[in-house]
């Protein structure tokens, strides 16, 4: 293996240095990257993984420094110089057009996508060999945050990268897929692809790449091999300090059932949404209730439908301690206790142009007292804002600032924040940790635990199964819009939940075609 | 600096979307856009035979000179400025309102009948009863596209532009039938009202009344509604991102209903204001596209209630200016729609810098100092 390190790197990045106005975001930064060599970036966000990468894929331009590549020193103008060269990138913030089909989105994002017809077959064998299931004639607003992410992957591939650099590539997949993404990952570096691979994922990091670098502060604060690590002793370089476990009060009793859905039937907004079949659950008083599933199973309609963006047929389909709520709105059930975390945070959990200020009164205006006889109360508005900055570690300048100019996870710090302090009796959260670093996760799971504890219902919806197997109490899984009954999390193995997961249709293309339907449920 | 022959070549520059809207240019903008348009009518004069200078005196400058002219500016803005206030609040969620020319023209139609009701009564209840019956019209007429959207979601952009042209007949039908004064030689035109039915005037031997002052009130409480109330602020979420107002609660379909009853009402009052300010009567054309030049209007102030009450001074004074240019100079009629539409035009175009900076790209190997220069001056 070390033999490898000897040839000329494929690419080597020496002492770059990037500032922002206030802010060294990368601090005579070296490393690097052999061909074939799976290398890790690790770091909290704000780190500065993400500008070192946006430099190298010709995004931004080091202030100092230079960067090799096979040797020789050069600057990367823009994108589509990087391609040229052989590197690809998916980010973790999509570009994706969402009126756009995937197809279309696929060619306007490659410098010779050829004709369509071709590409459409190019793509649909590239995404069945790389276990990525996508339909490239579907539109991309319609589809899930985990099946966007598989257009950029797919993307990337199509190009035949020396170089792929890949920004948190398996939130959103089941267990199955990422294994099978990692087959993908090994069998291009055996062919001689670098890959660069960032993650918060330590687990992933110690069975997928040959070495990691550490970033702390815009700093190299450590170089390693993951294999020889254990997650604990990497995560701690990361952040530098002691990792807080999240702490979990052994078989505390359980209330009553808070949170009852019986029957949900929804069907989806969108065509080629997923509906949601008959969807019954019960969350008791303190506990902690995961939905595991794949993304686009009818995850996006069921957090709709419980958080009342969607109403119910019935009153009697939703009942929050006895008081059924099925036919009111998200704006009436936050007010009997019911509050919620949307998957998406900019433009649905938060607005983007507008203040955290602002952004607090968004959902909490009524709980939080912050509005009185029509007027925002200002004074109240920011002090609200300001604990939620404080007790959730936003990282931020101020509360004035626009939430949009937050990174995700502080966003998503604060969103989680601005629902807890709320006092809901039942909070229903979608993908709690997606894009969090591991520091701000622990922070979330440790507040959600807390406020189980407290005796408020807690849903988890999230596609990290590692995350719901570490803080549920009870979970079940969502397959083309059915929910599997609940199994307590203890006694649920990896292996059958991964299976419920992937079921039937798992690496279908076309979800719930009647056949496979009627054989999942037979 | 020396010319660089590649800043000439267009692969040398990126258009690239900017992160945070500067403030600064945000309002910056509107001034460039009316300058743009002083320079492109100098040259439009000029081209047409016309001394440019005298031109752009008589259109921008004289009318402020005279008393009568800044009454007469207020007199013109007070309209554009109550249905600009208006728009811009549906405009900031998204709601299109096109129509309030009809708007207005329903407004001043229910005015009008009620002060020709009562066109030989005296009290001071008539005014306040007509301004009423005129919200009301404008109100009543803006639900038809309002009840369209929410019930059977038809673009409500189509149906209040429509129903403006159907405002505008049925005026005429009126004013040529049921309404036509008997004693008024088969003109097209309505009894007078009485005084009880007219708008007291502000400024003797103007045609300033008070329509004009409450429009100045009219945008301030637009400002506090929009800045300070928890409705402004669900506008404004309606506008920025419809499913973080659907998460927070916020109808989407009682805010449609707010903004075009809003807007409609408040052309609505417009339009009785104009019937009972400076014409007096109901007569076949009452507007001279105060409902459509309010759109310009409220964008030219950047759908802010305070901006609003400059741009509509600015507007009025394209129309004020335009009849000016038309005696003094004797430029053609059109001239004003000219004026308004290039303001229009440039206020888009330069709109284009707000959203996007234009940045030297870095060519090959470009010396750092340079990519950072032109970054720092973006």
């Amino acid at each position: 293996m070390s033999a490898r390190y000897l040839e000329v790197s494929r690419l080597e990045v020496k002492g770059v240095t990037k500032r922002f106005p206030g802010v060294v975001a990368n601090d005579r930064v070296d490393f690097a990257v052999g061909p074939g060599e799976v290398h890790a970036l690790l770091g909290e966000n704000g780190a500065g993984k993400s500008t070192l990468v946006k430099m190298i894929y010709g995004v931004l331009h080091p202030d100092e420094g230079t960067l090799l590549w096979n040797g020789e020193a050069l600057q990367i103008a823009d994108p589509h110089a990087a391609r040229a060269l052989g590197i690809g990138m998916v980010f973790q913030h999509f570009s994706l057009f969402e009126a756009m089909t995937v197809l279309e989105n696929i060619a306007l994002g490659m410098d010779k996508p050829g004709d369509m017809a071709t590409l459409a077959t190019r793509v649909r064998d590239v995404s069945q060999a790389y276990g990525l299931p996508l339909d490239p004639e579907r539109d991309v607003y319609t589809l899930s945050v985990g099946e966007r992410q598989r257009i950029e992957i797919v993307r990337c591939l199509l190009q035949n990268p020396k170089l792929l650099i890949m920004d948190e590539p398996t939130s959103v997949l089941t267990p199955q897929e990422v294994s099978r993404l990692f087959e993908t990952l090994r069998k291009l570096a055996a062919e001689g692809v670098s890959i660069l691979y960032i993650s918060h994922k330590l687990e992933e990091i110690k069975q997928l790449c040959d070495r990691a670098t550490i970033l702390r502060g815009g700093k190299v604060v450590d170089t390693c091999d993951p294999a020889a690590e254990t997650a604990k002793s990497m995560a701690q370089m990361m952040i530098g300090a002691e990792l807080k476990s999240v702490t979990r009060r052994g078989g505390a009793s359980l209330g009553e059932p808070r949170l009852v859905v019986e029957g949900l039937t929804l069907a989806s907004e969108d065509l080629h949404g997923v509906d949601l079949k008959n969807i019954s659950f019960s969350v008791k008083a303190g506990e902690i209730f995961g939905i595991a599933g794949v993304a686009g199973n009818g995850q996006n309609e069921l957090l709709l439908g419980l958080s009342g963006e969607r109403l119910a047929d019935h009153d009697s389909v939703l009942r929050i301690d006895h008081r059924v709520l099925g036919r009111k709105d998200a704006g009436q059930r936050r007010q009997y206790g019911l509050c919620s975390v949307p998957e998406e945070r900019n433009g649905h959990g938060a607005v983007p142009g507008m203040s955290l200020i602002e952004n607090g009164v968004l959902s909490a205006h009524h709980r939080m007292g912050l509005v009185s006889s029509l007027f925002i109360q200002a004074g109240a508005a920011a002090r609200f804002a300001a604990e939620i900055v404080k007790t959730f570690d936003v990282r931020t300048p101020g509360t004035g600032v626009s939430a949009g100019s937050l990174s995700g996870g502080n966003l998503q710090k604060f969103v989680v924040g601005r629902e807890i302090l709320q006092k809901p009796t039942v909070l229903v959260v979608s993908q709690p940790t997606w894009g969090v670093d591991a520091g701000a996760a622990a922070a979330i799971h440790q507040a959600l635990v807390d406020l189980a504890a407290k005796g408020v219902a807690v849903v988890v919806v999230s596609q990290d199964l590692d995350e719901l197997l570490a803080i549920t109490d009870r979970l079940a899984v969502i397959n083309v819009g059915v929910l599997s009954s609940a199994m307590v999390t203890q006694e649920a193995s990896v292996e059958e939940i991964g299976l419920l997961m992937g079921g039937v249709h798992g690496l279908d293309t076309a979800p719930a075609t009647p056949d496979a339907e009627t054989a999942h449920v037979a | 600096m020396s010319p660089d022959p590649g800043l000439l070549n267009p692969a040398a520059w990126k258009i690239e979307p900017r992160r945070e809207i500067p403030r600064s240019l945000l309002y910056a903008t509107p001034l460039l856009a009316v300058v743009l348009t002083v320079i492109a009518g100098f040259f439009i004069f000029l081209f047409m035979g016309y001394d440019p200078l005298l031109s752009l005196y008589h259109f921008f400058i004289s009318p402020l000179l005279t008393l009568y002219g800044l009454s007469e500016l207020m007199v013109k803005a007070g309209p554009l400025i109550m249905i600009g206030v208006g728009l811009a609040v549906g405009f900031r969620a998204n709601v299109w309102n096109i129509g309030a020319e009809g708007q207005l023209t329903l407004g001043a139609i229910t005015g009008g009948v009620v002060a020709l009701a009562f066109w030989n009564e005296t009290g001071w209840w008539i005014l306040p009863l007509m301004c009423g019956a005129g919200i009301l019209g404008g109100m009543a007429y803006a639900a038809i596209p309002a009840f369209l959207r929410t019930r059977f979601n038809v673009n409500e952009i189509l149906t209040s532009l429509m129903l403006t042209y159907v405002a505008t007949l049925f005026l005429s039908t009126l004013v040529y039938g049921p309404l036509k004064d008997p004693m008024g030689f088969n003109f097209p035109q309505s009894r007078m009202f009485s005084d009880s039915g007219l708008l007291p005037i502000l400024l003797e031997g103007t045609r300033l009344h008070l329509g004009s002052g409450l429009a100045i009130a009219i945008a301030v409480a637009g400002w506090v509604l929009m800045t300070y109330t928890i409705v402004g602020f669900q506008v404004r979420v309606l506008g920025q991102a419809p499913a973080a107002a659907r998460y927070a609660g916020f109808s989407g379909k009682r805010l449609v209903w707010f903004c075009l009853l809003l807007s409609g009402g408040l052309a609505g009052l417009a339009g009785t204001f104009e019937v009972a300010g400076p014409i007096g009567q109901l007569i076949p054309v009452i507007s001279p596209g105060y409902g459509f030049t309010a759109i310009i209007v409220a964008f030219l102030g950047r759908l802010h209630p305070l901006g609003i009450i400059l741009s509509g001074l600015v507007m009025a004074l394209s129309y004020i200016g335009g009849e000016n240019a038309q005696v003094v100079v004797g430029l053609p009629q059109a001239v004003t729609g000219v004026f308004q539409g290039l303001l229009l035009f440039f206020l888009l175009a330069s709109d284009f810098l707000v959203r996007y900076r234009i940045r030297r790209r870095a060519i090959q190997a470009a010396p750092d100092g340079q990519t950072q220069a032109a970054e720092g001056a973006s």
